[in-house]
């Protein structure tokens, strides 16, 4: 391993020290009453449209994805730009559907899917399914925060062998689950605009000076070999790389927000208006996203990968080694360390934001559900606070006990399992028409049907469908939630005969998804 | 259907911007080709690029459209 970087270590270390004040300085920030869970969960619902830009900027964009989607643009080249269409076409959805269901759970005190779910539908089985398939999908992703965190730390220089190797994870783990704990989800939202700022700075400062270092966009796209630079056309009777590019694109936006973490952040806004702005403001970080996927071609333009000083950190860091490298290789010492302490912080607000949005599912669909129907306040935010620490520890002893390579591939399942919520959740926003048994079964089929072709593809994401004689490789969340569909809408004719028209209670009425 | 606030509910023909830019964004073969490139920038780069710019102008239209 090359030598520790003492100047890029000191900003590291320095900026870390400033986060932490502010993570704990948060608790007073908008004071509210912490013994409550809305307040400890959701901010009290406070934040406005740049607070709320910044958090879901920062709880969706998050640290792995800037580390893994220039590495998957060195590896793979053109087929790593699916994550621009990708958070392009997530925004109409976010506009349309979301502010509707931010006002239907402010109205009736919501906080999470499952909440509204149980309100909507009357069946605690149906909210169950929503909740665990929430926590279940979430966990990996903590983990992979845990790996942006550690791809830093060991590209300034620090290694260790044994129990010291995983020290300074430790450290920002301790510091993590403090703040979380004392200060709920106002500690990521304030962080999250320091961190946000320096992600900004190093990606515009990176965008133009690398370029100008390396002599060019021309230059840096001749460097690229060719078979990567597009994506493969496809031969007859497939639909090949187009597809799966499309698919991938299309089945991960209509995922991203059914994932607790995100449904958290735009909880807390204040307004339906702010998530429907949001909607117009966010592509600025999709803007940021993709100049980052370049950053996987500017690597191999300048040719780190065959520079002996970076050797060892791509041996144990892989591709994702790429971006540091890069870093290093152009940038003055203490300029590696803002950019480094962006992306190590940018690991910590996605990892307290999913740890908080875990635990309020675990405390209100299922705590409350099943074990403790009438708790106080004061206990169920405790509870809360509780569970936040053991998911966060759960992800920790996850990612320095199991290979990367596991958490990579649940993450993935994750999106396959997450998008089965979708009928219930989104569709639900808008329609009551669904029976919650049928919606039950479509999610099971999906969860099934998904797991199965993803082992069956060795956990790759796209599955080569065949139908008549043509092959439509395609994301597999994508094909899963149309089988889903299909079955909720088959059995829902069916369940409602069965019930001779008794349906359970809607909470809720059409004017409560209005403004 | 609550009649007593109509706004932000039902259908408004401004959504048809957002089926306009899913196709363009998703339609792979139109864009998986190097020409024409803009400062060295393959087409394949810049067009997927400047469609996020162009998104969020759309989604703003579409914001002040329906909010009134």
């Amino acid at each position: 391993m090359q030598e520790i970087n003492w100047v890029a270590l000191s900003v590291f270390v320095l900026l870390f020290a400033l986060i932490t004040w502010l993570g704990f300085a948060a608790a007073h920030w908008r004071k509210g009453d912490l013994d409550q869970l809305h307040e400890w969960g959701l901010g009290g619902r406070r934040f406005g449209t740049f607070v709320t830009w910044f958090l879901v900027g920062g709880d969706v964009y998050t640290a792995y994805t800037f580390v893994a989607v220039p590495a998957l643009a060195f590896g793979a080249g053109a087929a790593a730009f699916f994550a621009v269409p990708y958070t392009i076409i997530v925004y109409p959805i976010l506009f349309l559907v979301f502010p509707r269901l931010w006002n239907v759970c402010h109205k009736h005190g919501y906080i999470t899917s499952g909440d509204f779910v149980r309100g909507r539908f009357g069946n605690r089985w149906l909210a169950l399914a929503v909740s665990i398939t929430g926590i279940v999908a979430t966990m990996p992703y903590i983990a992979l925060q845990l790996v942006g965190i550690q791809v830093v730390v060991g590209a300034l220089g620090i290694s260790g062998s044994g129990w010291a190797a995983d020290l300074p994870l430790l450290i920002a783990f301790v510091v993590l689950a403090a703040f979380t704990y004392s200060s709920g989800l106002r500690a990521p939202a304030s962080i999250a605009i320091v961190k946000d700022i320096l992600i900004y700075i190093t990606a515009f400062v990176a965008i133009i000076a690398i370029p100008i270092e390396l002599g060019g966009f021309g230059k840096i796209f001749a460097a690229v070999p060719p078979q990567k630079l597009l994506l493969a056309v496809p031969g007859p009777n497939t639909t090949g790389a187009y597809g799966s590019y499309a698919t991938l694109a299309f089945g991960s936006a209509l995922a991203l927000f059914l994932y607790p973490h995100s449904l958290t952040g735009i909880l807390s806004a204040s307004s339906s208006k702010a998530v429907r702005r949001n909607a117009a403001m966010l592509p600025g970080y999709s803007f940021m996203l993709g100049l980052l996927a370049l950053f996987g071609f500017f690597a191999i333009a300048a040719g780190v990968a065959n520079l002996p000083e970076y050797a060892a950190g791509f041996k144990q860091f892989g591709n994702n080694f790429a971006v540091p490298a890069l870093l290093l290789h152009s940038f003055p010492s203490w300029f590696v360390g803002v950019a480094f302490a962006a992306i190590g912080i940018g690991a910590l607000v996605p990892a307290a934001i999913m740890s908080i949005a875990a635990a309020n599912l675990y405390t209100r669909n299922i705590h409350r559900e099943f074990i403790n129907s009438q708790p106080t306040d004061r206990q169920e935010s405790q509870i809360a606070k509780w569970v936040s620490l053991i998911v966060k520890f759960g992800a920790l002893v996850f990612i320095i006990f199991v290979p990367t390579q596991y958490a990579i591939q649940l993450q993935l399942l994750g999106g396959i399992w997450i998008i089965q919520t979708l009928p219930a959740v989104m569709l639900g926003v808008y329609s009551r028409w669904f029976n919650d048994w049928a919606l039950l079964l479509g999610w099971a089929a999906g969860i099934f049907a998904g797991t199965a072709m993803a082992i069956a593809v060795n956990l790759k994401p796209a599955y080569p469908l065949m139908l008549g004689g043509h092959t439509f490789p395609g994301y597999i969340a994508v094909y899963t939630v149309i089988l889903n569909l299909v079955v909720s809408v088959v059995l829902t004719p069916v369940f409602n005969a069965l019930r001779a028209g008794k349906l359970p209670m809607d909470q809720t009425a059409a004017a409560d998804y209005l403004a | 259907m609550d009649d007593a606030r109509p706004k932000h509910s039902g259908w408004s023909w401004w959504y048809l911007l957002f089926l306009l830019q899913l196709i363009l964004v998703l339609w792979v073969p139109y864009y998986n080709r190097v020409e024409p490139s803009w400062i060295g920038i393959p087409f394949f780069y810049w067009y997927q690029m400047a469609w996020v710019i162009i998104s969020a102008i759309l989604t703003a239209i579409v914001y002040r459209a329906t909010s009134r």
